[in-house]
């Protein structure tokens, strides 16, 4: 079944550009709602899932292009570690829209709706897509939805979208093996004995020996 | 005698056990290996944690990153299959829709029950927590005290494997000797946790978990376990050399396929299988106990959900273990001219004094912790440390506003990062995104802290369930319909709870994120949600007023045993488990005693 969405809050940032109003007036994102089910009550746990797997993508090409700049610029590349795409951060974020729990079924309507504002903005003040645009555009239109308590009026949805677009993006990254890296993550390995924290890092905190015998006993 | 189907029972067994988590695992296990001819009925699939538990899994490897589901409400990893507080086809009734009297009812369908994703934190109850009646004034009085359960729970210790330490505190009782495993190492959050809170007057002593931080003693526990039972103790001798100690990584929530923690699917059932005194039968829906001469029970009726056929089982002796509220819905559900109100329901009080734990939670960060050098802190996966109920005399003296008391479980540490641990931190970065974002994802990394209460709830008359009149499940048996009320006992309870946290987080110079609840009402969680559900079948010293004796056994049909939660009269901060085995285990014995004294 299709679903039909007018993205009525894009046009609040819009309001000054009466050609762009008309534009969005006609542009309906469109929304394969899935009649895909979830795994059940009683998956394998043990073998390895793939996005697509378990429930059709539903992103297109042109909505994981748009998907795919915005995971970069809230996690580029850098000395430490690669880009949230580079990371497959984008093929998650198509499984997790895809998908046909409720909480990803509300995700799904906001962060399509999300995209399309983004190209919309681009357009709007750029003239091209966002994925087109040079990163110091790219920054300029974030910078104006990154905190939502900080955002102006008219952007408070977009806002809303991108925390949570960020957020999505921060957790496919760093629970990829990319972001393990990143973070410095060293544990899920098994171990002969569990040490505790090195006295020197604990006297450095302040916490002394006698921290440590007063729990050990 | 080992799994077998529903068509291939013996004749007839000594006993039939109803359920196979702590209090099923725990009462087959002792009736088998001291002898009885047992037969173990669970409602779930068969279950093998050893080839079934995702063990080093990443999230990645999963779906949504193994985020939470209505399918796996403790995320894609977490060991329990076909259970929730929503199973498909296995309804329940809410009395009421309003917020404050909801009660969300879990279930694990599963060979093992809950005790194959529970926490595994394992504390005794007190000499008060038996007592608080007597102490001041509300609730029931159990009627056994401390010294009746205490050589149970060093027995239960013994054998499933408990970390911890003997720290002297008030109503937190030690173990005898050998009885503890040693603790593990506290983390860094933990070690600055217990400096802080120690300057507020707050202890923070070792936790105590059914985790093997070494190999069982194999060597001189059974002796103690099976007295005089040289089978038995050759059995558990080799069994606990099977089991692993733990290897410090992967969330015991999925449970362990190297036995290294407690469930009942890896402690309880194999030498219990092994002693070959124990039938197993899987898909076994119970749903009524059926009465046969002399007013005693014959045996329990059955559906085999892997055909849909009514079946029966007999046995001299029947134990309901089925979880708190299953066994009273099993017993509302037996009805007959001699109880026509449901089995050993002549008190009327089956299905009353349900209690869950008060729960209630805050999170915070901490400057200190931030961009700490690279640590391993998987440890056992949770609660080295915690804090016992620390304000028992202010309490007594009626300076705090509620009665009783609750303990606290902390979170911390470099965990391994999931969907959830570098989410919502806009309160911090101030929206920061790009390089900036990752370099703030590096110092946050691990500068979290939670804090979960877990305090005692009192009984009351508003909190209770029985049998809808119209509703039934997929199998056609009446679903049960819940009441629930939190007094203001529980409710001023949770608004400490906050302000404590608060306190504790501030104290280490962190700050709290969200709101610090000053509403009781707001800040405690709905009833059923911590899963520690307990009464519905009190014991208590009179048919008059319980529905067991001190042993579980119900007044009016003496050859049928509670089990498992359905019994405790009250629900002490501690978590339930290890009482429901101490108090099985003890149960088992009293049913040995009878059958060889022929009075069963």
């Amino acid at each position: 079944m299709d679903r039909r969405t007018t993205i009525k809050w894009m046009l609040a940032a819009s309001a000054s550009m009466p050609f762009l109003q008309q534009r969005a007036a006609g542009v309906e994102a469109t929304m394969v709602t899935p009649q895909a089910r979830g795994y059940g009550t009683d998956p394998d746990l043990t073998k390895v899932y793939h996005a697509g797997d378990l429930w059709p993508l539903i992103l297109t090409p042109a909505q994981r292009r748009t998907a795919s700049a915005l995971c970069d610029v809230i996690i580029p590349s850098d000395s430490v570690s690669r880009s949230a795409s580079a990371a497959g951060v984008v093929d998650f974020l198509a499984e997790w829209v895809s998908a046909p729990y409720p909480i990803q079924v509300k995700d799904r309507a906001l962060i399509l709706d999300g995209l399309v504002w983004m190209n919309f903005e681009a357009m709007r003040r750029f003239g091209r897509d966002f994925a087109a645009l040079k990163l110091t555009q790219q920054h300029l239109i974030c910078d104006d939805i990154c905190c939502e308590q900080n955002a102006k009026p008219a952007f408070a949805q977009a806002a809303q979208f991108f925390a949570r677009y960020r957020d999505l993006t921060a957790g496919g990254y760093y629970s990829s093996a990319a972001g393990r890296k990143d973070l410095q993550y060293i544990g899920n390995v098994p171990l002969k004995s569990f040490d505790g924290p090195p006295l020197a890092l604990l006297q450095k905190l302040g916490l002394g020996p006698e921290q440590v015998q007063a729990i050990e006993g | 005698m080992p799994f077998v189907t529903s068509a291939a029972l013996e004749k007839t067994y000594d006993v039939i056990v109803v359920g196979s988590g702590a209090a099923g695992g725990q009462s087959a296990y002792t009736l088998s290996m001291e002898g009885a001819k047992v037969l173990m009925l669970e409602a779930g699939r068969k279950y093998v944690p050893e080839t079934e538990t995702p063990m080093f899994q990443t999230p990645d490897q999963g779906p949504l990153r193994g985020a939470s589901t209505p399918d796996k409400r403790f995320g894609f990893y977490d060991a329990t299959v076909d259970g929730g507080w929503d199973v498909p086809g296995e309804p329940y009734v809410r009395a009421t829709h309003d917020a404050a009297g909801r009660f969300d009812w879990w279930r694990a369908r599963m060979l093992g029950g809950r005790t194959n994703h529970w926490g595994r934190i394992s504390l005794r109850n007190g000499p008060y927590d038996f007592k608080v009646h007597s102490r001041d004034g509300l609730g029931f009085d159990w009627p056994l005290s401390y010294a009746d359960l205490a050589p149970y729970y060093d027995k239960v210790e013994l054998l499933v494997g408990v970390y911890g330490s003997n720290d002297g505190l008030e109503n937190t009782p030690p173990s005898a000797p050998g009885c503890l495993l040693p603790p593990p190492k506290p983390i860094v959050s933990d070690l600055l946790i217990a400096q802080r809170a120690r300057r507020l007057g707050i202890p923070v002593i070792a936790g105590h978990r059914a985790v093997l931080t070494r190999q069982l003693d194999f060597r001189t526990s059974p002796a103690r376990l099976h007295p005089g039972n040289p089978t038995a103790q050759g059995i558990i001798a080799a069994d606990m050399q099977r089991r692993a100690a733990c290897i410090w990584a992967t969330p015991c929530g999925r449970g362990c396929s190297i036995r290294a923690n407690y469930q009942s699917t890896t402690v309880h059932l194999p030498p219990a299988l092994a002693s070959g005194n124990l039938d197993i039968v899987t898909d076994a829906m119970v749903h009524e106990i059926t009465l046969g001469k002399r007013g005693l029970a014959s045996g329990v009726n059955f559906i085999d959900r892997t055909n849909g056929k009514e079946c029966h089982a007999a046995a001299r002796v029947v134990v309901l273990a089925a979880s708190s509220c299953e066994t009273v819905r099993i017993l509302l559900n037996s009805k007959s001219a001699r109880f026509p109100s449901g089995l050993a329901n002549s008190s009327g009080k089956v299905g009353r004094y349900l209690m869950d734990t008060v729960g209630s939670s805050l999170a915070g960060q901490v400057p200190l912790l931030e961009s700490l050098p690279p640590l391993n802190e998987d440890g056992a996966s949770e609660s080295h440390v915690y804090t016992p109920w620390w304000l028992y005399q202010e309490q007594l003296a009626g300076k705090l506003g509620f009665a009783r008391g609750y303990h606290i479980e902390f979170g911390g540490g470099k965990r391994m990062p999931g969907l959830g641990t570098l989410a919502g931190i806009e309160w911090l970065t101030a929206g920061s995104y790009g390089k900036k974002f990752k370099e703030d994802a590096r110092r946050y990394y691990g500068s979290f802290v939670s804090f979960d209460g877990r305090g005692e709830m009192i009984p009351n008359k508003g909190s209770y369930c029985e049998i809808d009149p119209k509703v039934k499940d997929k199998f056609g048996i009446p679903v049960l319909r819940f009441h629930w009320k939190w007094s203001e006992h529980e409710t001023r309870q949770a608004a400490h709870m906050q302000n404590t946290f608060k306190e504790i987080i501030e104290a280490m110079g962190g700050r709290v994120n969200g709101p610090v609840e000053a509403d009781g009402a707001k800040a405690i969680q709905a009833g059923g949600s911590i899963i520690h559900e307990v009464g519905g079948a009190i014991m208590g010293r009179k048919a008059k007023t319980s529905v067991t004796n001190r042993w579980g056994q119900t007044w009016d049909v003496r050859n049928v045993f509670l089990t498992d939660g359905a019994v405790f009269p009250s629900n002490a901060d501690k978590n339930p488990t290890l009482t429901i085995m101490a108090l099985a285990w003890r149960a088992a014995d009293h049913i040995l005693d009878l059958m060889r004294r022929r009075e069963l």
